[in-house]
């Protein structure tokens, strides 16, 4: 009897590790079965195509393609060198008083639940965009500044546990050399950390990109690709979050769903590279 | 000036950098911290807990059908994502352990923990959506539960692999099947970090909003029924936030303060374990 509840066991749990694989397997599947109408419509031209006129069965991703990197690398530019400075405060600065926490402070501003950062954003930070630009204040600066904020404390987490991982040792040897808190950070943390540092830095890129909620409010989902900043634009999630319950058409739908599609191999391929090239597995929670 | 004097002149203007970016962004995130506790304990009053929604400037309203579907999608989505994430967790720790089959899973798992939750929307909206016809709270919780899988998955591994294998030969050594192994002794070994990461799960879940757009979409009644359209605090949150309402934009505040406090709440609780499990 007891064999049998062994074995039973053994093989549920077998079975739900090994679904965890099959949904990834049929997400990717289902996404790209409801893409084939899109793909064999417009084919390439959908990833260059600028124009976007669902009234017209026209679909072309180019804005919400180049909306996504430029308010991602707006976002990163803003967030990398703050976070750098938050986790060097944080693991060298800091007094040992300070560090928990203002360390766990920053931890919980990262559970915060992304469309707070963007309510806050609409009704707080884009009257200031407004006043100094002109403008409706929404945009793709607004959207790149919101999002800076909102990855920044996991941004700065991750930075400084990275870090945080190396040995005391080497530190003290070099304080005992006469080194300064820089020369520590720079000849020595940078230095053994940096495959660490990097992995960090592009796993939230990775996650900044499929951000959602903290651009939907302040991007304006306007399908056109401008030089200016300030103008209303739009990224791939936010195109999604706006239009998939207004979607009317089997062809806007399946659009929608090559979107979904070319967000999803965007994002996989940036956290693969953050997780296996920069990031070896640690056994630590 | 002498090479050390340069050292250190240096050094003081990189610490005073990185203090000053410190303070940037702590300054940024008090600001979005007070914005919302001031805002939230404003427009918070009994009336939002027993009020539906109603329409602007008409009447009392509240986010009661809201906060009642918060807890049933968040609770149907913990019902499936739980015991998935737990039994997973338990075959990559005591039955694959370090083959290839689990390092590939747990190497697929970890990018999913970061993967865009609007695609897991667009997913749960072609496999439950489309074919029902209608948006459902179903929908919402199982976009909820593919989200939570990988990450209960992972924690309860790790809390698995810090159990020491001294206990798992004792219990085998006295002749126990491997399940009672697992169960009565690794399991409760590894209590407090399995809970931790059940807790910290549904935190993470509850704050999506991105996910639930399309798949449980929203109600501004009271409604307890799985299979229709469902209100939760986040999508509720969007719509009013988003609406030119003031009293709209006020209940939007207060769901952000509720939906913000219990999820702070349940990372501090999830932390407080380990640390007394550690000081132990």
């Amino acid at each position: 009897m007891s064999v049998i509840i062994d074995k039973l066991f053994a093989l549920s749990t077998k079975i739900t590790a090994l679904s965890v694989l099959l949904i990834v397997a049929w997400i990717f599947t289902v996404l790209f079965q409801h893409s084939m109408e899109s793909l064999n419509a417009f084919g390439f031209d959908f990833i260059t195509e600028t124009k976007w006129a669902p009234n017209l069965e026209k679909f072309g991703a180019l804005p919400a393609i180049t909306g996504s990197v430029i308010s991602t690398f707006l976002a990163m530019m803003l967030a990398v060198p703050i976070a750098i400075g938050v986790a060097i405060f944080l693991s060298e600065i800091a007094h040992h008083r300070l560090k928990a926490p203002v360390g766990i402070s920053i931890e919980l501003l990262a559970a915060i639940p992304s469309v707070v950062y963007g309510m806050w954003g609409l009704f707080y930070f884009v009257p200031i965009i407004r006043d100094m630009f002109g403008g409706l204040g929404i945009g793709m600066l607004t959207a790149g500044i919101v999002l800076a904020i909102m990855i920044l404390p996991f941004m700065a987490a991750v930075t400084r546990d990275a870090m945080n991982t190396t040995p005391d040792i080497l530190k003290e040897s070099a304080y005992a050399l006469g080194a300064t808190k820089w020369d520590v950070v720079k000849d020595i943390v940078i230095p053994y950390a940096k495959a660490g540092i990097i992995g960090s830095l592009i796993l939230a890129l990775g996650r900044a990109i499929g951000e959602t909620m903290a651009v939907t409010f302040v991007m304006g989902n306007v399908h056109k690709i401008s030089t200016d900043l300030t103008a209303p634009a739009t990224s791939i999630p936010v195109t999604l979050a706006n239009e998939f319950t207004e979607a009317d058409t089997d062809l806007y739908f399946s659009s929608l769903f090559e979107l979904s599609l070319i967000l999803l191999v965007i994002s996989f391929t940036i956290i693969s590279i953050a997780k296996f090239y920069f990031l070896r597995r640690k056994r630590s929670l | 000036m002498t090479y050390r004097q340069k050292r250190i002149a240096i050094n003081n203007i990189v610490m005073t950098l990185s203090t000053i970016s410190a303070l940037i962004g702590l300054g940024f995130l008090l600001w979005i911290l007070g914005v919302l506790v001031f805002n939230g304990i404003e427009a918070l009053n009994i009336g939002i807990f027993i009020n539906e929604g109603a329409p602007p400037g008409y009447g009392e309203s509240g986010l009661k059908h809201a906060l009642v579907g918060q807890l049933l999608i968040v609770l149907y989505a913990t019902a499936v994502g739980v015991p998935l994430g737990v039994l997973a967790g338990t075959y990559l720790s005591e039955y694959a352990q370090d083959s290839k089959l689990a390092q590939t899973i747990r190497d697929i798992s970890d990018i999913m923990m970061s993967a865009p939750s609007i695609v897991i929307g667009a997913f749960v909206y072609a496999i439950i959506v489309m074919p029902m016809g209608h948006f459902s709270g179903y929908a919402g919780a199982a976009a909820l539960a593919i989200i939570m899988i990988p990450i209960i998955l992972r924690t309860t591994d790790d809390m698995l692999q810090l159990v020491p294998s001294t206990l798992r030969e004792a219990a085998f050594a006295l002749g126990a099947p491997k399940y009672k192994v697992v169960i009565q002794v690794v399991y409760r070994g590894a209590k407090a970090g399995i809970l931790t990461g059940i807790l910290l799960g549904i935190a993470r879940v509850a704050g999506e909003t991105a996910p639930l757009l399309f798949t449980s979409f929203n109600d501004n009644f009271m409604n307890t029924d799985m299979s229709q359209a469902m209100a939760s605090l986040t999508v509720t949150m969007y719509n009013y936030a988003t609406s030119p309402y003031e009293d709209w934009q006020r209940l939007g505040w207060a769901a952000a303060f509720i939906l913000s406090m219990f999820i702070l709440g349940l990372n501090i609780i999830g932390r407080l374990f380990l640390l007394r499990k550690r000081g132990k």
